[in-house]
């Protein structure tokens, strides 16, 4: 497998200054938040299914900042870097992960359900391409309200063989939602590279939908960046949806029970050396917006906050036995909403 | 009060509650123009229009999910599944998102969805048209499961299902589609959830049924009083989960001995559920083991008399209640 050339000619607004350093930061906040994680994983303070970001940073850091506050996310299960790009609080994630009350859905989620209803944050899934008709209902939502708010649904190259994929892409197509359909192709659904898995290119299969479809470097937050930007705004003109298909890549097995019989170290160090944080920090020198010492200052302070989310997950007490049936319905009190 | 078929009665509660509420639309395969496989959306497209009443492709999982998210973002959509059998092609949507997501996300967000859809046999559709699984959504906890057997019940408790702020199953059995009875004409008529009703009154036996199976207690009462001089009470639960259980025990405190009928398999079935609950509350009480009068534990037969060997029938529930006295 080796990653594609971008399709579209990137245009849109470049990148601000200002923007650059967030990039950075944020990319930077997710790769130290994800070593962090497997480092607590092997201490047993983070349990069951863990999947970690790292090596994708630029899908979720470069799309996410493309979107306002009132856009809805969906997406799924290896989703930390998601919830951190959207803002979400590292303490809040850092206390889920530890199961605590503290936590962003109060230790009932885990690491594949994150929810932040005040950040639009709509959830984390675990069930490969089951958020897609999700993404669809809020689409339809949007038009319904006549509000030009949009959806951002962000899945993996294994969703694509779902019916579920093809069910959602099919509804937002014929019904000409807002959603802005982002597959980040990590080229393996699990250990199954996805050319053994898919008849087509990703981008291709959304093609036949009718909507426009592209392939970019999903390795280069600016590229993404931009991507997301014509997309929504093809999707807010009341366009219908758009398709982007990210090349990207994993730098850790799919979960931490990965151990990685179906791909060489060799290929891993490959990617490593396109690793979104590095060229954004090169170009970034280039461009004389920063230099080293305030690069390692900035990895300081983002491992600071690390260590914070860390504390405070630690802090926060575990829920009590007397809450387990809490939540299970909400309350009827004599109306719906 | 007006007298009205069952799907006329289902019906009007949409229409009332799309009047009420603007937040509600309906959605389903063919509820527009074709106006609903069993004719429950007939006229609804012309009222309130495509964007309201929206026809669907056959895309059982995409439509339900798109309830979901439609209701995550404060609407009360509607999904008409033409039936229970094609719920089963959109289980993931039900069961992993619209009945998890308000325990799973710590209470943030709620699903109010309303899934209607058609159940039940006897109409030689053959194996995969027949089911009757409401004991298996009944299973889940966030999901409500609603099985009314009268035309005023299923208004008034799809009215209310309007109003849950959570997801509700409501399944109309396909034999009482026709069926007509007298209906409150007070836009305000809501019936409770998990409150069942006694729809005849007797001292010999306890008959517990749901849906369909109610008419088959309640013949099977007619023909214990007519030919063997037996009163039965019939219980009516109305929604399975929640479950009312009380009324239950209450009557079989009474009676001393309880059938409890469904047209799903007995194996593994809900009338198995209730029979456990009443030997756990009025063990005490029983004169007699309690007795499931259930489907057959075979595929549903096209052929008209094995499909109706298949079928619990109101002769069974009598044969059921005279081997316990």
């Amino acid at each position: 497998m080796s990653v594609g050339q971008a399709i579209p000619t990137m245009v849109g607004e470049p990148p601000d200054d200002e923007l650059q350093q967030r990039f950075l930061y944020e990319m930077l906040l997710i790769r130290r938040f994800e070593e962090k994680c497997a480092e607590m994983y092997t201490r047993g303070k983070i349990r069951g299914f863990l999947h970690l970001y790292t090596g994708e940073e630029a899908c979720a850091v470069g799309a996410i900042n493309a979107l306002r506050d009132d856009d809805k996310i969906v997406t799924h299960y290896r989703d930390h870097g998601h919830a951190l790009a959207r803002g979400v609080e590292p303490n809040r994630i850092m206390a889920e992960l530890f199961a605590r009350v503290g936590g962003t859905n109060e230790g009932r989620g885990g690491s594949m359900h994150i929810f932040d209803v005040s950040k639009n944050f709509l959830g984390g899934y675990a069930i490969v391409a089951g958020h897609m008709p999700i993404a669809v209902g809020l689409g339809l939502a949007a038009n319904l309200s006549d509000e030009d708010w949009a959806a951002l649904c962000i899945f993996g190259d294994g969703g694509v063989g779902e019916g579920e994929f093809h069910e959602a892409l099919n509804l937002a197509a014929i019904w000409k939602l807002p959603v802005v359909w982002f597959c980040e192709n990590n080229g393996y659904g699990m250990g199954v590279p996805f050319d053994d898995s898919l008849a087509n290119d990703v981008y291709k299969i959304a093609a036949a939908y009718q909507m426009p479809s592209v392939r970019i470097d999903g390795m280069d937050v600016l590229e993404v960046y931009s991507a997301t930007q014509l997309a929504l705004a093809h999707v807010r003109e009341g366009n219908g949806p758009y398709f982007i298909e990210a090349l990207t890549y994993r730098y850790r097995g799919h979960s931490m029970a990965d151990p990685e019989l179906y791909r060489t170290k060799a290929e891993v160090e490959e990617y490593r050396k396109r690793d979104a944080i590095e060229r954004l920090k090169r170009s970034m020198i280039a461009d004389g917006l920063i230099d080293e010492p305030t690069y390692q200052a900035l990895v300081a302070q983002v491992d600071a906050e690390v260590d914070e989310a860390v504390a405070f997950a630690d802090a926060s007490p575990e829920p009590g036995l007397h809450t387990l049936y809490d939540h299970i319905t909400k309350e009827y009190e004599g109306e719906s909403g | 009060m007006t007298e009205m078929r069952m799907r006329d009665a289902i019906r009007e509660a949409m229409r009332e509650e799309m009047l009420r509420d603007d937040r509600v639309f309906l959605m389903g395969e063919d509820i527009g123009a074709y106006g609903g496989s069993y004719a429950c959306t007939r006229g609804l497209l012309d009222e309130f229009g495509p964007e309201r009443v929206r026809d669907t492709p056959i895309s059982e999982s995409g439509i339900v999910g798109a309830g979901v998210g439609a209701a995550l973002a404060g609407f009360i959509p509607m999904v008409e599944i033409m039936t229970i059998n094609f719920s089963l092609v959109a289980l993931d949507q039900i069961v992993n998102n619209a009945s998890k997501l308000h325990y799973m996300s710590g209470g943030q967000v709620n699903v109010p969805l309303v899934l209607r859809m058609a159940s039940g046999g006897g109409s030689q559709l053959g194996a995969t048209h027949s089911h009757s699984l409401e004991g298996m959504f009944a299973h889940f906890p966030g999901l409500t499961v609603v099985c009314p057997a009268f035309p005023g019940d299923a208004k008034g408790l799809l009215k209310r299902s309007f109003r849950e702020p959570n997801p509700v199953v409501f399944i109309e059995h396909t034999a009482l589609y026709g069926a007509r009875g007298e209906v409150p004409d007070d836009p305000d008529h809501l019936v409770e959830f998990g409150q069942a009703a006694t729809v005849r009154s007797g001292k010999d036996v306890t008959l517990v049924g749901y849906s369909g199976s109610v008419h088959q207690c309640y013949r099977a009462a007619d023909m214990l009083a007519e030919e063997h001089g037996l009163t039965a009470d019939v219980i009516d639960l109305r929604t399975i989960r929640p479950l009312d259980m009380s009324s239950v025990i209450r009557s079989v405190r009474r009676t001393n001995r309880a059938v409890v009928v469904e047209d799903d398999w007995k194996f593994g079935g809900f009338a198995g559920e209730i029979a456990a609950q009443i030997m756990e509350r009025a063990f005490d009480w029983l004169d007699a083991p309690v007795a499931r009068v259930a489907g057959k534990d075979v595929p549903m037969p096209y052929n008209r008399n094995l499909e109706y060997a298949a079928l619990p029938s109101e002769e069974d529930v009598v044969e059921a209640v005279l081997s316990m006295l």
